[in-house]
């Protein structure tokens, strides 16, 4: 699995941080950021799914 | 519950809608007709549906934040001086609002905020040192409306003792003046005139790490940005940082007063603190943002013009069906919650890190203070409503 973050799409709800504080994080301006740019460890990706799940702008991409 | 027809003459001020907003909402979205109309208060359109709620919050051109309160405000002329002076960037339209945000944004992020956390849980411990002996307290007005303010108050850098008066100032312009714009008028004055003054003094003597300071400094495009900006961007933080929280954290610690098997779950399981936190502001959304039509169009069948008002309801898109599963159930855990209580697209509540901050905080002390608690009497709560809504008498026992 790897994820990565549409930017023109997000807009700082960090909901992706709070659901995966191990993959997501906050630029500047709390805009978010993949901290994990390669495959995602076993044990964070059902938290992945979950950022996907609650990001209001739709904004999560997983490619699996 | 309202005996109006809420499909055509419904009123967000009715004291039945203010109670419960959501047996009307309910009924709007499962009718024909999910985005209802009413002439009340200058007339606005009422949308009810999540994805409707968020395409319009995401369409900022052609709904746009030229007013972001339903009842039209008083004669601009009354304000002299400060009628140019609006509340950047909730305020602002494309182009200008990018950099009104821009300029802004790093002093919410969630790294930012953080360092408010240790204040904040002081300050919530001492409150409570303040009732817990007695047994009982009013969560909303002794514990919930204490504490933003205060928080606000740290980051603009202005005094904490002034508390009671900000509070008084911003519930005129978002309570009693919200349906008076004679009332507002003068809360917006006194709360402009308050900063003008700061304003003066950080010219006068510049601070360190001081957000005022800092944002007379700015410079966009090259240029210094203009003081009403500066004093703009104050009257926002003051007015929209305060009763929004204090909504929050009061609204959700009524839901834990009546519901113990919560509170046990977050006590002994510390990890669902983060769910829960985004499922309280699911459910008990405080904020309902008002936009303006740009030109005549038709919206899912709404015939809407150029001038009209919208009301973003964002409490009831949070609980329609069609995106939340048991949408008046609260789940801690909650899986799936794409919930909109900060809204949706550019306008996404620039302090949205630092109220969850405040709310989590604010729960996690009284809950390891006061673990066990319930309401005095469920019928003596008072709700203040409109475009915010939260209790604002709460008594609990414990």
């Amino acid at each position: 699995m790897r994820v990565r973050v549409d930017d023109d799409s997000c807009h700082g709800h960090q909901s992706c941080a709070i659901a995966a504080p191990e993959v997501f994080g906050a630029d500047d301006y709390g805009n978010a950021v993949v901290l994990i740019t390669g495959d995602i460890p076993d044990e964070f990706q059902a938290k992945v799914r979950r950022a996907e799940g609650n990001c209001p702008e739709r904004a999560i991409v997983i490619e699996d | 519950m309202t005996s109006i027809d809420p499909l055509n003459d419904f009123d967000i001020f009715d004291l039945g809608f203010v109670r419960d907003p959501f047996t009307t909402m309910d009924e709007i979205r499962e009718s024909g007709c999910p985005i209802a109309h009413t002439e009340r208060w200058g007339g606005s359109w009422f949308p009810t549906r999540y994805d409707d709620v968020v395409a319009m919050a995401q369409e900022h051109d052609l709904f746009t934040s030229r007013e972001i309160i339903v009842v039209p405000p008083a004669d601009p002329s009354n304000e002299g001086p400060y009628a140019d002076v609006a509340a950047p960037p909730i305020t602002s339209d494309p182009p200008e609002h990018h950099w009104h945000r821009r300029l802004i944004l790093p002093f919410f992020s969630p790294q930012s905020v953080a360092t408010f956390e240790d204040g904040t849980r002081e300050l919530c411990n001492r409150l409570i040192d303040g009732f817990i002996e007695s047994g009982q307290a009013d969560a909303a007005a002794d514990y919930a409306q204490q504490i933003p303010v205060r928080v606000i108050a740290a980051m603009l850098g202005v005094p904490a003792d002034l508390s009671d008066t900000f509070t008084g100032w911003v519930r005129g312009v978002l309570e009693t003046g919200l349906t008076n714009p004679e009332v507002r008028l003068e809360a917006r004055l006194n709360i402009l005139r308050y900063f003008e003054a700061q304003i003066a003094d950080r010219k006068e003597s510049p601070r360190e790490n001081d957000l005022i300071t800092t944002l007379l400094n700015a410079e966009v495009d090259g240029e210094r940005v203009p003081e009403s900006y500066v004093l703009g961007v104050c009257n926002l933080m003051l007015v929209a940082g305060v009763d929004t929280t204090w909504s929050a954290i009061g609204a959700s610690l009524w839901h834990l007063a009546q519901h113990p098997e919560h509170c046990r779950q977050l006590v002994e399981n510390p990890d669902l603190w983060s769910s829960a936190i985004e499922e309280l502001l699911r459910a008990y959304a405080p904020v309902t943002m008002a936009r303006i039509v740009d030109h005549d169009i038709e919206f899912q069948g709404c015939p809407m013009h150029a001038g009209d008002r919208v009301l973003m309801s964002f409490p009831a898109a949070n609980r329609d069906p069609r995106q939340f599963e048991n949408p008046d159930e609260v789940i801690l855990d909650r899986e799936r919650n794409r919930h909109v209580a900060f809204g949706a697209g550019i306008h996404r509540c620039a302090g949205s890190n630092l109220a969850r901050l405040e709310l989590r905080v604010a729960l996690q002390t009284w809950l390891s203070r006061i673990p066990e608690f319930s309401l005095v009497d469920p019928e003596s709560v008072t709700w203040a409503g409109g475009q915010v809504r939260g209790p604002r008498q709460c008594k609990v026992a414990f």
